[in-house]
Parts: C-alpha cells; structure tokens; sequence
C-alpha cells in the first residue's frame, strides 16, 4: 500500500516532551489493566522514570482528549505494591499453597523448554496448550508461539467462545467479514468528514456501550452522534440511562434476541419495508429467508421475548424508515447457546434494509494484522493443524477464527479425549475467576497436567490454585506494542515510559520464548524490529510511527461495487456466492441450518417452565461496571470503591416476596451450584428476573481460602454446553433461586 | 477581574464518574474525597415507560478549578476527560448567556 494513501495525525509537539519536572509521553493505551480500546494517552513520568499521572490525548481523534475512570489512575495499577515482579516456582504438590520461590528470567526460560520439548518429544506439540484470556495485548503474539511451536491447540477457555466470536465468526461465513457500527472511526478527521454521515437511528443491541467499551467501540461515540441528531433505540431487559432516552426501549428476555430479530424480520419482510435493489443484486436466499421469519409471526414473538407487539413494530418501522441505520451490538447476543443464529437475525436486518457499507450504517474494519486469524498460522503444519480440538464436532471453526474450541478443550482436560493434554501455557487469564464455566471444574481438570505456566500482572486465584512457574508481565505504561485487535485498526503505538521489578511485556516474552522453541519463526531481534515488520504498509518502522501515530488506513464505501472485498477483484463479497447470504452455503455445507432460528434457552421459563416453582427467576450474568474490567481491579482501592462487592440486581416487588431486603447477601442458586452476592434493589430490572456482574474475587481474603473465589464466582451456575455450531453459551439466560446467607456462612 | 466557573449540560451526563477521579488525580485527592462529586437522581418510573434517571456532578469546597493547569493554559481537568463532554470551563458572564440555549444545565459559581 502506497505511504501517501494513509493520513497521519499532526501533533503540536514531539511525542516525549518535557512539562516542568516531568517528562510526557504520547502513546496509547491496551490492556492489562483495562479495556481493548486503545485510547490515546499522554503518561507522566518523574525524573526516577516513575509513572505519576495519566492523561487523554486531545490531539488523537479516537478519543479526543477524554478516559474513562480505568485509564485516569492507571499510575496506581502500574505502582501497586502487589505487582507480581519477578518470575517464580513452587513444586507441583504445593499447588494451591503460598510457597513460591523466586527464579530469574533464564532459570524460568530454561525450566520451560526443557519440559515443553520433553512433553513434545513424548507425546507430541498438540499436547501442549497455549490460552489467553480476554483480548488484551496478546492474541497475535500468543498464537504465534503456539504454532510455532507446533501446538495447534491456540485457547481462549471461555465456553462457546462466547464472547464476540460468534458474532465474527457468523459474519465472516455469511458476508466474507465482520461488520462495525460506522462511527467515522475510520476516518482522522472523524464527524466532519465529508464523506460521513450521521446515522439516523442507532440499534444498541444487547449492549450497554457507556460502560463496555469493547470490540473497538469508544462507548460515548453514542453520546457524540446523539448530540448531532441521531436517535436510539435499545434492545436490553434492563432500564439504562441510555435506554430512558430512547426512541424505543424493548426489554427482551434474557436470551430472545433471535425471536425478536426474526419477528422484526417478518414485519420488515412481509410489509415490504426492505431495500428490494439491494436485496436482489447483492444478497442470496431472500426468499429462503421470507419462508422462515413467516414462523416468527409478532404476536408469538411477543409472548416469547416478553416485548409488547406494538413495541416490536414499532421497531422494526423506525429502523425501515431510518436512512441511514445503524447497530452498535454485544456480548448478550454471544452469551446465548444458539448465538450464531441470534447473529444472522440480527445482522439480517441491517442487510436488507440496505445498511451495509454505506456512510453511517455498518461497515467492514480495516485491518493491518487480521485479528480473527492470528499470527503466522501458516508455521503449523498440516499435520498438526488438523490435530486441532473440537475440528471434528466443530467445522465452522476450521473458518477464520484458529481456536480450539473451548469446551472440547474442557472435555479433553477431563477425559483424555481425543488425547491427554500435558502441559499448560496460560498468559494473561485469570480462568478461576472469569473465563471458565463451573470454575471449580476447570481448575480440577487443570492440576492434572504436568506442567503449568502462567504469565500475569498480579497474583491472581488462578495462578495460586494451579501453577508451577509464573512470570510477571508489564502493564501498557511498561512496555512497546501496537494497537491492533477488534473494530477499526489504526497504526497506533504503545510506548514504554516506566520499569516495575523484572516485569517483561507479554509480546517480550513470547519473542524470547519463541526464539529458544523455533528461531527461524522468529527472526527479530528485539519487539520493535517485529513490530516494525506488521507495520510495513503504513509505510513507517515503528520508531517512526512513535512520532506519527495515530495513522489512518484508507477508506471507501460500496467497496462491494468496487472489487475491493474478493481477492480476485469482482464486485460482491467474499462468500461462496459472491454475496451477502442470507441463506448460508456455509453452514449448509457443514451441517447446521442455513437460516436464521430461534431456539428456547434450557433451562429458561419456556423450555422448563416446570422447574420455576424452584427456580423462579430469569438469570442473566455478566453486568459490567464503570471502574473494574472483568477480574481485574479488585486490589485498586480507588477502583474497587465505587463497586466493594459483588452485586445482584433484583426488582424490589421480587425481593418483597422473598422477604429480602435491599443490602442483605445473598445465594444464587441453581441446579449446578451457587454463588454470593450482596442485594441491591431496583425498579430497572424486571420482576420476573435478576442480573449480575461477574469476575468476582477478594485479593484481600488472601490464598488460604483462594481470595473467596469459589464462593463469589457466579460461573458456578454456568455449564459447559455450547451451541450446535460450537459457538455461544448460555451465561446469560439461567434460571435460579435467591435465599439469604446464613450466619458464618 | 472576570470570575470563572463551571457550565454542565446534564442533559448528557451519563454518570461515568471520569470527573471525580480526574479531579482525584489532578489533586491528589484521597479515596472518599472529591473535588467534584455525582449525585444520580432515580432511578424510578413517573409514567408508564418514563423514567427519572439524571445524573448532575456538584463541585466540592476542594475544587480549584484546577488553576494550575489553566496556568499552563490547560482547561481543567474534569472538563477535558469529562466522557460526555458535557462541561464547560470559562468566565461566568459567558457561561451565563449559554444557559439560555437550552434546558438541563446547572452553572456552578466557583471563584
């Protein structure tokens, strides 16, 4: 790509510059700690290279200028007293005991390869498995030490893969790639581009973007285009300050986001309100499609979602009329098992009513790494590749995303099926507390294995629980990389300004790691020269790009028209038919149904509704909170103060007739264990359910008791069933029960 | 000399409380002190599908308004991490006449 086609930001200084006593750097930010975002930053360092203080950028257009409370006090992350600093071991039969003995980075390294290649040699490199946690700065590095290791098993132990996957995944076997709300992100001089255009109405779908900030997605971009005119509608069971200003507020129940999607179809479809010249020069199976919503007709819809049938046509005729449309879409739509064709529906809408790369509708991300595909997979060989878990049940994942499957994963820990697992690589994952469903059988299938290394920046349960060899890994303010990842990419650094103990970066380590396992995977000789390699297009190294950052990759609309979504250049998209199948070839061809479906969730009130006289409440999970991102922060007293324990949000008529009160603990409780949660009431959650945050730990309880992890991780509740796709799961539509902790309990 | 304060359209404000740790860190303010603060009124349910759900930050007798970043002709720094930008930072006479534009603004008086 030509140098001249990207546009740069024009900074007023260098991006180190002195102000006073101190010294301040430009960059931007990714987590650990935090988000996947990568807001713009300006870090402040002292004259002993101590981070002091953290800024916005007002010269980066992601943000302009602003964060949010997790990056304003990033300095008290990087600097607290409990940063894991140094590699350490403890000996395999003190798993779960505090007797960790410091090591230094070389004695780490060698204990390490000594035992993966031994393992390698017995028994093979797929034996071996390497998993990440939420999308922090790793997902690139990672896969690449996996596979140039030979281990096709690249993890992310989240059941389902249920969370953003599904929807990508979905996307990609159905359109040739994912889409993006269009938020002018791609473009440097944002809203006042001339070819923007401010979105009419935005879907916020099963989503609460203020507090989330995921997938790429500043959250108060809503704010920003709401105050230019744009209008919301929102899809969430819960009353938000966001959906108390929408145009429409339609509270599904928990896990019905299919029957809506497709009862907005029909409305769509059979009123005629769809794009006909879109539909019919760039979509295929339209009338497939037309066949199946006709069993989604909006009344059965109604009883179903629990959303009034005037309320859904309502829906569907703002989003007919509205030119242009677009979604800002989330995790509540991968958190339900059959979360792919939740997708399709969804995305379906926006299809035919001729939203797809448009100004202001939904775009396709640019990409200067693709990061649904990792790094380097081409390392592994065919062999190996197809040793990869889940392949089998699974063939939607042979497509774009290289994971194993997760709850294959889970089995093949348990069973030895299709063969043992030996050894364990887990870099930046906290599973105990987050990730993994029924935690307590994660971490028993886990201590099976010979060896397990973890890399964080704390202590974490997990590690204490299950550990052999743990490095400490650097925090965004320590360390060099890239913002590349989820949504719109940019040519965005990260820069190191501070050094805490003997913390390495997570990239780093996988370099040097990598180097010892397979040096010709990994010809550079330090992160920067690998860096500078994937950033090749911008035309730049990375100690150029220091300076330039943020750089902007080129954008058109109707790329469709214009052969640029096909590798071979015809107009169209990049499917098995050239368009945007609404009737999918794909999943045809590997077994499941083409088309779009809803599928009560079980148990739920309509599947079961024998077991709500024990379990009468709907249990949604995995509430996000302003200060923490999933399990980190709990050991931040800054952060931790504006959320000291774990929460359930129960309609305070529900908790009248259970004779609980507003503040009591409480249990909640299903078929499958219970978890401990402190009660707030409140009129926004409907009486017929409940909603949790998730994550929860207490660094303060310390190791004797696993920091109390097993009795506040609400995943005790979930199970390891994923979709028929192998996508998807349910950690958000359950059913349970609320009782009151007893006395000492 | 012009007296300086703080305009808030608080038909925005969706309670990030970026403004309270902003001001926390700008200050060095302790956990529990603040140097602006957000009250939240409601939530609850006047009419059927109307809800009362308003956040509003008040400044404390800790604020400065940060006279030693607008020194540096910075703008203080609540204003600029404010996530909604819904806060304006200038002399009270020109804030005062914004406060006709619209309704749900609150001008704090400050210096």
């Amino acid at each position: 790509m030509e140098e001249k086609s990207w546009s740069y930001a024009q900074h007023s200084k260098p991006f180190k510059y002195q102000e006073g006593n101190l010294t301040v750097t430009r960059g931007s930010a990714w987590s650990g700690p935090g988000c996947h975002l990568g807001c713009g930053v300006l870090l402040y360092t002292d004259e002993n290279g101590k981070l002091v203080k953290v800024e916005g950028d007002p010269e980066n257009p992601y943000n302009d200028g602003r964060l949010c409370v997790r990056c304003l006090n990033v300095n008290e992350v990087t600097n607290h007293k409990d940063r894991l600093l140094y590699p350490m071991k403890r000996d395999p039969k003190d798993r779960g005991k505090d007797k960790w003995e410091r090591i230094s980075w070389d004695e780490a390294y060698d204990i390490i390869v000594e035992k993966f290649n031994k393992i390698k040699d017995e028994f093979g490199a797929e034996t071996i498995l390497f998993t990440q946690g939420t999308g922090r700065d790793i997902a690139q590095w990672i896969s690449r030490l996996a596979w140039s290791f030979g281990s096709p098993n690249y993890c992310y132990h989240l059941s389902g893969a249920a969370c953003y996957l599904p929807r990508v995944a979905g996307m990609a076997v159905t359109t040739g790639g994912y889409w993006v709300a269009d938020c002018s992100q791609q473009f440097i001089d944002r809203y006042d581009n001339p070819q923007y255009q401010v979105p009419e109405t935005m879907f916020v779908w099963g989503n609460y973007p203020l507090t989330s900030n995921s997938d790429g997605f500043y959250g108060h971009w809503v704010i920003d285009l709401m105050k230019r005119g744009m209008k919301i509608v929102c899809i969430d069971p819960k009353v938000t300050w966001l959906a108390a200003r929408a145009e429409e507020h339609l509270r599904v129940r928990p896990g019905t986001d299919a029957a809506l999607a497709l009862g907005m179809l029909n409305i769509i479809i059979n009123e005629e309100l769809y794009d006909k010249e879109f539909v019919e020069k760039w979509t295929h199976g339209f009338d497939q499609l037309k066949e199946r919503v006709q069993e989604y007709p909006v009344e059965k819809v109604a009883e179903i979602t629990w959303v009034p049938a005037e309320k859904i046509r309502n829906a569907a005729h703002i989003l007919a009329k509205s030119k242009p449309a677009t979604m800002q879409w989330g995790l509540a739509v991968d958190m339900t098992k059959e979360s792919l064709p939740a997708s399709q529906a969804i995305a379906a809408l926006f299809y035919i009513t001729g939203n797809a790369d448009i100004p202001g509708g939904i775009i396709m991300p640019p990409e200067l790494l693709p990061y649904s595909g990792g790094f380097g997979h081409d390392l592994l060989s065919p062999e190996q590749a197809e040793k990869r878990i889940g392949l089998k049940d699974y063939p939607i994942f042979q497509y774009g995303f290289q994971i194993a499957q997760p709850d294959a994963v889970q089995k093949a820990l348990e069973t030895d099926d299709p063969y043992k697992i030996h050894a364990g690589w887990f870099q930046t994952t906290n599973p105990i507390a987050c990730v993994a469903a029924q935690p307590k059988r994660w971490a028993e299938a886990v201590k099976k294995l010979d060896f397990v290394v973890f890399v964080d920046i704390f202590m974490t349960p997990s590690i204490m629980e299950v550990a052999d060899i743990v490095l400490p890994a650097a925090t965004f303010p320590e360390r060099d990389g890239l913002r590349v990842g989820d949504g719109v990419q940019r040519g965005e650094v990260i820069n190191k300004v501070t050094q805490i103990g003997e913390c390495k970066s997570d990239m780093q380590i996988n370099l040097e790691l990598g180097k010892r396992f397979n040096p010709a995977a990994w010809p550079w000789e330090n992160v920067q020269a690998m860096f500078s390699d994937i950033l090749k297009p911008t035309g730049f190294s990375f100690q150029e790009l220091q300076e330039k950052a943020p750089a902007y990759m080129p954008f058109t609309y109707k790329r469709y028209e214009k052969g640029l979504f096909r590798p071979d250049g015809q107009p169209g998209f990049n499917t098995g038919t050239g368009k945007i199948e609404l009737y999918s070839t794909f999943y045809e061809m590997v077994g499941l149904d083409p088309l779009p479906y809803f599928e009560e969730p079980s148990p739920g009130p309509g599947a079961t509704p024998e077991l709500l006289e024990e379990y009468p409440l709907v249990l949604t999970t995995g509430a996000r909170i302003w200060s923490m991102f999933h399990s980190e922060h709990r050991q931040i007293e800054r952060n931790r103060a504006f959320r000291p324990d774990p929460e359930i949000e129960v309609n305070p008529d529900t908790l009248k007739k259970l004779g609980i009160k507003d503040g009591d603990w409480v249990w909640v409780e299903n078929e499958r264990g219970r978890a401990k949660r402190r009660v707030k009431g409140t009129p926004v959650i409907d009486p017929r359910m409940c909603s949790c945050d998730h994550a929860w730990w207490r660094p303060e309880a310390g190791p004797e008791n696993l920091y109390d992890v097993l009795d506040l991780n609400i995943n005790n509740l979930v199970p390891w069933i994923p979709g028929k796709s192998g996508f998807g799961s349910n950690f958000k539509t359950m059913l349970c029960k609320l009782y009151k902790v007893k006395e000492g309990e | 000399m012009a007296k300086y304060g703080l305009l808030i359209d608080y038909n925005w404000c969706t309670g990030c409380h970026s403004c309270e740790v902003a001001c926390q860190m700008e200050l060095g303010l302790p956990v529990g002190q603040y140097g602006i603060k957000l009250t939240e009124l409601g939530p609850w349910e006047y009419a059927p599908g109307k809800w009362q759900l308003t956040y509003v930050p008040i400044p404390t007798d800790q604020c400065t308004l940060c006279d030693k970043r607008v020194a540096m002709g910075k703008i203080p720094s609540c204003v600029q991490h404010c996530q909604a930008k819904c806060m304006q930072y200038g002399p009270l006479e020109e804030l005062s006449k914004l406060l006709l534009d619209h309704p749900k603004q609150v001008l704090y008086s400050l210096d």
